[in-house]
């Protein structure tokens, strides 16, 4: 059953735009992706937007659809009646490169910020040993496909441009927990969590949770877990008497 | 002249997938300033999508498993076309290359003594993949993409610049290849983002550009897979072999439309999905070829107790190569024995429970739910063949990775040879990490050897990209063509006519259409500026899909016989002697191809003396059976 659909699309770049009307054909089965398709192949063929895999795998599609972040590819049609009208805005938190396109560029910085991997020095390749039960924490982690939903949402940096040195977002804060959780990892990243990455400023609101297309738990199994582990150093004597010894030798 | 932004590199990978990340780190790790270029944000690359496995044969499962099965079976899967120094070193390297990537922090599944789980897959005689769930491809790539931000922390710590020696420049497409006499010298694109064009000196380049499934309509590629890097070698003077070679994916969705093509990952089948037709009848086991009839269980009995005891037990023909799977359900459909959406069944709800499904095979309960509003724990599938996978090439040396071009390397999906005329699955991800991490190490030691005496840009070579380039944006007058429809042609034509099954008078007829697109293209004509504009991207994209697409059917209608993803219908058999022969495509003037005929390399009679006599039989010529056999005896 086709009909045809009205979408309220924002063009523009950097210096400002607008949203800009689209009467579209929709077909069953589809999803919002396949309608900016049709608008680029028939009515605006240089309409900027980002997708790579079609297939919710790759990120790359992420706009906020009425509002809402959402991958454009796994949006179907079905959720929204044939009235409808349905606005579709670039990420608001990263700024506009054109139209639909954002400079994300911010998240590859933090990611850069993460101390990475450090196995034990005289861990051979090939001797690696850890168990399911204790990989599968860290692996609910890296089913992120950095779509920057979460960043979008979150209101620590949505509207406040000013805290973005200071907080590295959902997505990062949850790379560092992955790396704490890591059976072989041998670094520790706590203080840089809480002094450099801004885990402070994160107050569970849950918002990133509630977008994250990977269904990945990030408030309840990365960000509080590991404000409880930076919170038990910070309160735990033993722990504190330790660090300091470590530091003087 | 205008200026252009330009920089200067030792090693240049164009590409950001598994492949193309293995090659930098290498060249970066031997010393070298090298650049990863990719038309995508670093981690997109279509590498993120595969999802069953990296093939590698450490035994954790099975430990009768070693490199010379996993040989054997990637010759088998290729119908015995392979370059067979490519499938040796594979076989030998890809433990290593795996067990690397858990120094880099990649988290596998585990088997209970800890190491890394490995998991059945079609054509594998043991279980062999090191997998994630069924998201192997999104943790090799997020994986590599790490190791390369912690050598740039390193640099960072070292010389103050995290770009010192390996730099990613995103959201960038290479449209040339530069050449100074028959060296490479550099390369020249445009960033996407803004439309500026970038030069790029280097005297090394590794193409890693992936496939080309762009020029098909049903297929499970992303939009990446427009055969840049194919395109690119043979404008540079390199070739191609084994471009008739399609791997098409037993299994992609059907339904709906919009999602068509999307893959359905072999995983489902490795792990007890079954494959019934409209009849509800298990039809793969009338489809057991003659040369797999000892390796296949033959009642559904046997099939089904092989999941739980493969020692005495025979695997089931829903396990037989893609490419059998394939025709076969390609068959069913075209019996009428089709499901509703002109697919066939693949239900794993009857073997696993509903938790099980959920955690061995999570994205496709997912995919399934949002995507198609079925639930896989509960109700099968509908599935169909789409377009996954080029064998075909960039013809290159086994050892080192590079083409006929001095300076030009190749690794991946864009390089031939490795896989014959049909790749199993898991068999690309570990191509990717060995011929990746050679390409890197060959194209640095290319490098050294040259010193200072680097070949140089020309800046006429220059100034004519730059005119190609631009054209499309200043193309105007009424009788103009635009980049939407003829990509939308293109892949109707080879969908249609060079497709699972290709008959002479077809694919002659594609051939004949390909020089109407081609004639019709030199008008095309986009709106809009430069800024982030796709119909200017998809107008320079267009080039290279024609120009692929021409030697997938001149090749195709060559070959007169079936093998492995190549079938013609009016030469069903697979004919010995056509096993020897390589065809090697060339460019040729006005956008044409030449056509030649070259040996395959001979099979070593050591690496020849691990099949048994009987088998060979079936794929070698009588001559070459005696020569084996005097060899043998000596
Ligand atoms: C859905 C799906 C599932 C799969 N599952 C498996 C599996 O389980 N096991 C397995 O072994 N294989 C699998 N495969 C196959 C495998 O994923 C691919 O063959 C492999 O990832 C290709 O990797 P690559 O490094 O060669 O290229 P890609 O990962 O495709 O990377 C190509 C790179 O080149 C860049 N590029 C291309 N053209 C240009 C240009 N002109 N300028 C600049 N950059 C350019 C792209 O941006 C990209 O970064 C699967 C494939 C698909 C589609
Ligand atoms: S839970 Fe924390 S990180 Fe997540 S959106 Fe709320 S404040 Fe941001
Ligand atoms: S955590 Fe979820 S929402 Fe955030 S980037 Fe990853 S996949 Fe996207
Ligand atoms: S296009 Fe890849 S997630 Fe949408």
């Amino acid at each position: 059953m086709s009909y045809e659909a009205h979408f309220r699309v924002w063009r523009g770049d950097i210096d400002g735009g607008a949203l800009h009307d689209f009467t579209v054909e929709v077909n069953e089965g589809e999803v919002v992706l396949d309608i900016i398709h049709r608008i680029q192949a028939t009515q605006a063929p240089d309409l900027a937007v980002r997708w790579n895999c079609k297939a919710g795998k790759c990120g790359s599609c992420s706009a906020e659809i009425n509002g809402w972040p959402r991958l454009m590819c796994m949006t179907r049609m079905s959720i929204f009646s044939p009235e409808e009208i349905i606005t579709i805005t670039p990420l608001r938190t990263f700024p506009v490169i054109r139209d639909l396109v954002t400079d994300v560029s911010f998240n590859f910085k933090k990611a850069q910020a993460v101390p990475s991997f450090t196995p034990p020095k005289e861990l051979q390749p090939g001797e690696y040993r850890m168990q399911q039960v204790d990989v599968e924490r860290s692996q609910e982690f890296r089913k992120c496909i950095e779509c920057f939903l979460c960043q979008t949402v979150c209101h620590v940096i949505r509207d406040h441009e000013e805290n973005k040195p200071s907080f590295a977002g959902p997505r990062f804060l949850m790379r560092i927990a992955e790396l704490d959780m890591h059976p072989l990892d041998v670094a520790d990243r706590k203080d840089l969590a809480q002094d450099e990455h801004g885990l402070g400023y994160c107050n569970i609101t849950k918002c990133c949770t509630e977008v994250c297309p990977e269904h990945i738990k990030i408030t309840d199994n990365a960000l509080i877990p590991m404000k409880e582990r930076v919170m038990t150093r910070k309160y735990d004597p033993l722990i504190w008497l330790g660090r300091k010894i470590a530091r003087r030798s | 002249m205008t200026t252009t932004e330009r920089h200067s590199y030792d090693v240049l990978v164009i590409g950001a997938g598994g492949a193309g990340l293995r090659a930098a780190i290498e060249a970066r790790q031997q010393g070298l300033k090298t650049a990863i270029i990719t038309k995508s944000l670093f981690g997109k690359a279509h590498t993120v999508m595969a999802e069953g496995g990296a093939a590698a044969a450490m035994g954790n499962v099975n430990s009768n498993d070693s490199w010379k099965v996993h040989f054997c079976d990637t010759m088998r899967g290729g119908k015995f076309l392979n370059n067979p120094r490519m499938a040796e070193l594979h076989a030998k390297e890809s433990p290593d290359r795996v067990w690397e990537l858990e120094t880099y922090g990649a988290l596998f599944d585990r088997t209970p003594e800890g190491k890394i789980n490995q998991r059945n897959f079609g054509g594998h005689e043991y279980p062999r993949l090191a997998h994630v769930g069924d998201r192997t491809g999104l943790e090799l790539i997020r994986t590599l993409q790490q190791k390369i931000v912690s050598m740039q922390q390193e640099d960072l710590a070292e010389f103050g610049d995290a770009e010192a020696r390996i730099k990613v420049f995103a959201e960038c497409s290479i449209i040339e290849l530069l050449k100074d006499g028959g060296a490479i010298s550099g390369a020249f694109g445009y960033w996407r983002e803004t439309g500026e064009y970038v030069l790029f000196d280097a005297p090394a380049v590794v193409l890693a550009t992936g496939g080309i499934g762009k020029s098909y309509k049903i297929t499970s590629n992303s939009w990446e897979y427009t055969g840049d890097g194919h395109a690119l070698a043979l404008r540079a003077g390199a070739t191609l072999i084994n471009m008739e070679f399609i791997q098409f994916h037993p299994t992609g969705m059907v339904w709906p439309p919009s999602v068509k093509g999307i893959l359905v990952t072999e995983s489902v089948r490795g792990d007890g999905g079954v494959l019934r037709n409209s009849e509800g009848k298990r039809f793969m086991f009338n489809y057991i070829p003659e040369v797999f009839k000892t390796q296949y269980a033959t009642t559904e009995e046997e099939g089904d107790r092989w999941y739980t005891d493969p020692e005495n037990n025979k695997r089931p023909p829903e396990l037989l190569p893609r490419d059998e799977v394939a025709r076969a359900i390609n068959s069913e459909v075209k019996a009428g024995r089709g499901s509703p959406h002109g697919g066939v069944f693949l239900d794993v709800s009857t073997r696993m429970t509903p938790e099980q499904i959920i955690k061995r095979l999570p994205s496709m309960h997912h995919q399934f739910k949002e995507l198609a509003d079925v639930d896989i724990t509960a109700e099968p599938m509908e599935v169909g063949p789409t377009c996954h996978y080029i064998m075909g090439g960039i013809e290159v040396d086994a050892d080192t990775q590079q083409s006929r071009v001095t300076g030009l390397y190749a690794a991946g999906e864009v390089s031939g040879g490795m896989h014959g005329s049909n790749r199993l699955g898991g068999n690309s991800l570990s191509d990717l990490l060995v011929f990746g991490r050679r390409a890197g190490l060959h194209a640095a030691e290319y490098v050294r050897r040259l010193g200072t005496k680097r070949p140089a840009v020309s800046d006429t070579d220059v100034e004519a990209v730059r005119t190609w380039a631009t054209a499309p944006l200043n193309a105007t007058g009424k009788d103009t063509e635009n980049p939407y429809d003829l990509h939308a042609e293109l892949q109707q034509c080879m969908n249609e006519l060079v497709g699972i099954i290709r008959k002479e008078t077809e694919v002659s007829s594609a051939l004949a259409q390909l020089d109407v697109l081609a004639e019709r293209y030199t008008k095309v004509a986009v709106s809009g500026g430069r800024a982030f504009n796709p119909g200017w991207h998809l107008a320079m994209d267009l080039r290279n899909m024609l120009l692929v697409s021409r030697c997938v059917a001149t090749a195709a209608l060559e070959r007169t016989e079936s093998r492995g993803g190549h079938t013609r219908e009016e030469h069903p058999a697979m004919d010995p002697t056509w096993r020897k022969i390589n065809l090697v495509l060339a460019a040729a003037e006005g956008g044409k191809v030449d056509l030649d005929r070259k040996p395959v390399p001979t099979i070593r009679p050591d690496l020849l003396a691990l099949f048994d006599k009987a088998e060979l039989k079936k794929y070698l010529t009588t001559e070459e059976l005696a020569t084996a056999g005097e060899e043998a005896s000596q």
